[in-house]
């Protein structure tokens, strides 16, 4: 039986991995995240499910106790923000090197440094060029609702054991302390060590037979040519991602003549936006993308033949922005708006934006005359 | 229907609680809901705003500029937020402490007394429902059956014997909301 709750995103997020059947935790309290820890210590997770909750001496030695229980072939996650997942990196590249299957979550608050605990997107270049050192990625989902917060941990388990490769959950602080209506689904067994032992012994620690030879999780290759075909099975990895699970939302992109890009909070504001928009008979669409790697490349690319003008609404300075000029490949005005320092947008700014840098620049190069007032 | 509500005042008030207990309300009644509490340099200084959306449809931003309803409990809060009604909008307030009343004739202005009826009840905590009262008469957006029923959702199971004090207090709100005319001399759009 699914039931309706009003929680908090970094709460509904945490009851879905209880549901979820997943094994351990591992974190570190930081706001604007601290409500998830809290939430799964109230649970008595142990008591429920079995599954462990610990509360580490520091984001460091939570991101390497993912690294020794993923090897064992358990459902484990971590969740902290901005400073502490930068912490995190060290360990997220040798779990992603060592092709191991796990769940990070930021909650994203503004920074360079302690910053602030207002809401941000600043770690898009964090999550989607690598964070850590080498040659990887992390399939990063970016949820825009307390219902994805709590969808996306299933969806985010799936994809980590369908590749043996780290997700990320990229949420911010708005979307994990906001509340809202949320559809929780039914509690799932854990796996047995049966269970375990049949879906991942071919590569996990699960404990050695007779039978099989010795499972090693290593992110160490000394010899340069097995180095080598690692990286290139990463990039497989990666390449499959692009193929089967990128995930995007289109918004009245159809008829659209001016196209907004926002993902996760941005995406909400920018939605009403584009409501208002309409409402003053100015055809604008959402592209939303779901997931941040893979990035909906194709589809940006093929709606530069459809509009005159792209804006990018982002919570930092100007991150995904390059990825959708590298996406147009140039063919029409890209540009950027966004609030820093843990100021959120209004629909209203974004508009003020649109017509700003896009509309009327675009006009300038097009048409030399203002066609339109949206506000 | 969607109807977007800012709710301001000092934090401790019971803002957030009644944010909370309006977007139950609105589960209870098949709505889509969204409760976010303040965020940004508005926080400095102790108030405490929330803004909560009931919808029939998706709700887009939870953050908002301009809403349908502004319920405002301090001076701060109605410096900030009377501009942010929009125009045919519902402004409902506290005079208590309230030196610079509302001037605006291009929306509806409402008084509640709710620190005066909730300290004549006997409990100043119960404040914000007499305050929750006033604005469903105003506004029947959710009916009272269901803001009960959204009580002894949320609530542990050790408060629900102080669910017909919240009923009584929603009433008494109910029965003394009252209209507030703008002086001409004060009057502007």
């Amino acid at each position: 039986m699914s039931e309706l709750k009003l929680m908090k995103g970094n709460e509904a997020l945490a009851e879905a991995a209880i549901r979820a059947g997943v094994d351990a935790y591992f974190g570190y309290p930081i706001t604007p995240q601290t409500e998830l820890i809290e939430y799964l210590m109230s649970q008595k997770t142990e008591e429920r499910t079995g599954m462990v909750c610990l509360q580490a001496e520091s984001e460091i030695a939570a991101i390497n106790m993912v690294y020794g229980a993923a090897s064992t072939g358990k459902k484990v996650f971590t969740s902290s923000s901005s400073p502490g997942v930068s912490l995190k990196q060290e360990g997220i590249s040798y779990i992603a090197g060592a092709e191991l299957p796990a769940v990070i979550v930021n909650v994203v608050r503004g920074g360079p440094g302690l910053g602030t605990i207002q809401p941000s997107q600043a770690d898009y270049f964090q999550s989607v060029k690598g964070g850590g050192h080498g040659d990887y990625k992390l399939y990063v989902l970016a949820p825009s609702s307390v219902q994805e917060m709590s969808d996306f941990v299933e969806d985010a388990f799936d994809i980590a054991f369908k590749y043996n490769a780290p997700v990320l959950i990229l949420s911010d602080g708005l979307i994990g302390q906001m509340m809202e209506k949320v559809e929780l689904k039914p509690q799932q067994k854990r796996r047995t060590d049966a269970e375990v032992i049949a879906q991942c012994g071919s590569w996990a620690t699960t404990g050695k037979t007779k039978d099989r030879e010795r499972n090693i999780i290593t992110s160490l290759d000394l010899q340069s040519e097995k180095m080598e075909a690692r990286v290139h099975r990463l990039l497989k990895k990666y390449e499959q991602m692009e193929k089967e699970d990128l995930r995007f939302e289109k918004i009245n992109c159809d008829d659209a003549e001016y196209l907004i890009v926002a993902y996760g909070s941005s995406a909400r504001i920018a939605q009403k936006a584009v409501e208002i928009a309409r409402s003053k008979g100015v055809k604008v669409g959402l592209l939303r993308p779901i997931t941040l790697f893979p990035f909906p490349k194709k589809q940006l690319f093929d709606l530069a033949d459809q509009v005159k003008g792209i804006l990018s609404v982002e919570l930092n300075a100007g991150q995904m922005v390059e990825d959708v000029k590298l996406s147009t490949e140039f063919k029409v005005p890209v540009e950027h708006f966004g609030r820093t320092g843990g100021i959120i947008h209004t629909p209203e700014e974004i508009l003020e934006a649109l017509e700003q840098k896009i509309i009327n620049n675009g006009s300038i190069r097009h048409h030399k005359t203002r066609e339109s007032s949206i506000l | 229907m969607t109807e977007e509500i800012i709710i301001a005042g000092f934090g401790g008030q019971g803002v957030l609680s009644m944010g909370k207990i309006l977007a139950y309300s609105g589960i209870m009644q098949d709505k889509e809901v969204s409760w976010m509490p303040s965020y940004g340099p508005e926080m400095r200084g102790g108030t405490a705003n929330v803004t909560v959306i009931l919808s029939d449809d998706r709700i887009s931003s939870p953050y908002l500029k301009v809403f349908d309803t502004a319920i405002i409990l301090n001076q701060q809060s109605m410096d900030k937020f009377e501009e942010s009604v929009k125009p045919g909008g519902i402004l409902v307030y506290d005079p208590n402490g309230i030196t610079h009343h509302p001037t605006r004739t291009d929306i509806k202005i409402f008084q509640i007394n709710g620190s005066k009826l909730a300290a004549e009840m006997g409990n100043k905590k119960i404040f914000n429902m007499v305050v929750m009262g006033a604005f469903l008469k105003i506004k029947p957006i959710v009916k009272l059956e269901n803001v009960l029923a959204g009580l002894k959702k949320s609530l542990p199971e050790r408060y629900h014997h102080l669910i017909p004090l919240n009923e009584k207090a929603m009433k008494i709100g109910m029965n003394n909301v009252t209209p507030y005319q703008v002086a001409s001399q004060f009057a502007h759009n």
